[in-house]
């Protein structure tokens, strides 16, 4: 008997094992804790992250309201920081951002959700094994691509159509960006319609129903927190989309819903600001951690947002 | 009874034909929806080919960036976005796979988890240029390490960390409980169960969900542009602290360009660019079916 144990590959002759021949040694039951402290703290490198955004933005932005006045930041209509007179109204970049992010959004919203039901609910099976790689390949390029695509194909196709447009323009931002997050909108689009159970399809069948109206009716509202989660996901990443702007659309800060005109959105100032040779610690410079707070509360809120509907209004089936 | 049930069909009409066109047109609008994807990428790759394949030659790749177009090259470029790619994955690497292991397998169901969980979740989208801030106020000014190398690659490092912590989690939840029970069964401590024998399975996956993440900091522009990444560069790095250029910020600069013949450097680029991008991913989908066990 005690021969086996002795043998046994499990517990190996431990010296300073001691106790119960089953129990760790004491050198292994260390390395065990040591382990699992190390990935903890690999773990805690993601909250250190976020502290630490949260924490520059809030620091700098600290900075720059003793100089302005929060209130003039939000309501004010006029941004120039960068020359005389300086102005510190961020509404013209926030609304740049939002025309840039709703003229995506008509583009993507309704073409990302209409590819989305093509591939869960028509397509065979091999156009789908086309179709989804090619949709993860749009995804995949960069967006300083996009921007160039914007810049020599997309403006000027609208200058040809609308000769008074400008080379730097909404419209082909907006354009650009829209296709960008087509793929995010089908494809989050085309998860939730999955989940939507078999039997509720043969259900309305059943019924008498057509195709079309089970996918409308049925499978469509069933999966609505998944789409809708997926639109406010794509009209987030719209918001914080910056190369692709910032090549596109201009650097004219400007109060305007004409997508015909150059403007300014909050990430293009930011990128603009950092190109240029603004000196550390001066006005100018704060306004990039400002600006950046903005962006990074108005993107936060709505990704809380978009899982906020996803666990609100989820259809849950067994 | 026969009378109602009699009013009814004679009432009902169930328009079969008409519900048959509406459901017929409808599949063809999202057929063309879909179709659009694919158009618009063969437009994309038709239009920068033909804008910059006349400039691909092996003195593109071997030149410094110039003023003069026709001896332009992205030489600084290139080895600047291999040693920040590489710095990437080397800091990303560990921390992603310690994390995803952590909470796969060691972390318990409490506040802290939930706390870890939400904020990757979140992370995930938050726009790529509030990273720039961060690394420019943290790694560039705080640790003082100027606009190097190392500067750019912490930066995109922890941008791609909410990618490789997702991946290499489900990596990790693929392989089978039976494997880690077995291990536990025959004496083995959670950590040489781990390392010997789940960690071995889920390893293809991970490193697939590693390379992908790492061929989205290759395209990323953005936050180099923050953390002050200069967009024109004639020597290439020699050390992680040197400063440097990337493909995408010569890009950007190139197209930003009004010239022509700038523009058509900046699709050579891209072509560079895009190359490197499919077979990173090429070499993804390789080792994912190379590698995988079957179990």
């Amino acid at each position: 008997m005690s021969d086996v144990v002795a043998n046994s590959p499990v517990r190996p002759a431990d010296p300073n094992s001691g106790g119960h021949p089953l129990a760790l040694s004491r050198a292994r039951r260390w390395r065990e804790r040591a382990i699992r402290s190390a990935l903890l703290a690999c773990g805690l490198v993601s909250i250190l992250t976020t502290a630490g955004i949260v924490v520059v933005l809030v620091w700098e932005s600290i900075g720059f309201f003793r100089e302005v006045s929060p209130w003039e930041f939000l309501t004010g209509s006029q941004w120039t920081p960068l020359f005389k007179p300086q102005n510190f109204g961020v509404l013209p970049l926030v609304a740049g951002s939002f025309l840039v992010a709703v003229g995506a959004s008509l583009i993507a919203l309704p073409v990302g959700l209409a590819s989305a039901i093509y591939l869960a609910e028509y397509a065979p099976r091999r156009a789908r094994k086309i179709l989804k790689p090619v949709l993860e390949v749009l995804a995949g390029i960069p967006t300083v691509v996009y921007g160039y695509f914007a810049l020599t194909f997309i403006t000027p196709f609208i200058r040809q159509v609308f000769p008074n447009t400008g080379v730097f323009n909404a419209a082909s931002a907006s354009i650009v960006v829209g296709i960008m997050i087509i793929p995010m909108v089908a494809s989050l689009s085309e998860d939730a319609l999955r989940a939507v159970p078999r039997s509720l399809r043969e259900a309305s069948f059943g019924l008498g129903a057509t195709k079309f109206e089970t996918v409308t009716r049925v499978v469509v509202p069933a999966a609505l927190s998944g789409v809708i989660a997926s639109f406010i996901l794509a009209v987030s990443r719209a918001i914080g989309e910056t190369m692709a702007v910032t090549l596109a659309a201009g650097a004219t800060p400007k109060l305007t819903v004409n997508p015909l005109e150059s403007i300014q959105t909050m990430t293009a100032y930011i990128v603009q600001v950092s190109l240029g040779d603004t000196p550390f610690g001066t006005i100018e410079y704060k306004t990039i951690f400002a600006v950046g707070l903005l962006l990074f509360m108005i993107t936060l809120a709505m990704n809380i947002a978009s899982r906020f509907v996803l666990r609100r209004f989820r259809e849950v089936y067994e | 009874m026969t009378t109602v049930s009699g009013a009814a069909t004679s009432h009902f009409d169930a328009q079969p034909k008409k519900r048959r066109l509406v459901g017929e047109i409808f599949l063809w609008i999202c057929f063309a929806a879909t179709s659009f994807a694919v158009i618009l990428l063969a437009i994309l790759l038709i239009d920068i080919l033909r804008q910059g394949a006349g400039r691909l030659a092996v003195d593109f790749l071997t030149h410094y960036p110039s003023r003069f177009p026709e001896r332009a090259g992205i030489k600084s470029a290139l080895f600047g976005t291999m040693w920040v790619v590489g710095f990437t994955g080397l800091l990303s690497f560990p921390l992603g796979v310690g994390t995803a292991i952590y909470l796969e397998e060691y972390a318990p169901r409490n506040w802290l988890t939930r706390v870890i969980e939400t904020n990757i979740a979140n992370l995930a989208g938050v726009p790529s240029i509030v990273y720039g801030v961060l690394g420019l106020a943290v790694f560039v000014r705080a640790m003082a390490l100027g606009r190097s190398v190392l500067a750019g690659a912490a930066t995109l490092a922890l941008l791609i960390l909410p990618i490789v912590i997702i991946s290499a989690q489900e990596a990790i939840r693929a392989v089978p409980p039976s494997i880690r029970q077995a291990g536990l069964g025959v004496g083995a401590t959670k950590w040489q169960a781990l390392q010997h024998l789940v960690l071995p399975i889920a390893f293809p996956g991970i490193l697939t969900g590693m390379i992908l993440a790492l061929s989205r900091a290759i395209g990323e522009t953005a936050p180099l542009i923050m953390i002050g990444a200069l967009t024109f560069i004639a020597f290439t790095p020699n050390t992680p602290l040197d400063e440097f250029t990337v493909l995408p910020i010569q890009i950007f600069n190139w197209a930003a360009r009004p010239q022509a013949g700038f523009h058509e450097l900046a699709a050579a680029g891209i072509i560079v660019l895009l190359v490197a991008l499919l077979s990173m991913n090429a070499l993804a989908i390789v080792l994912r079916n190379r590698l995988r066990k079957e179990l």
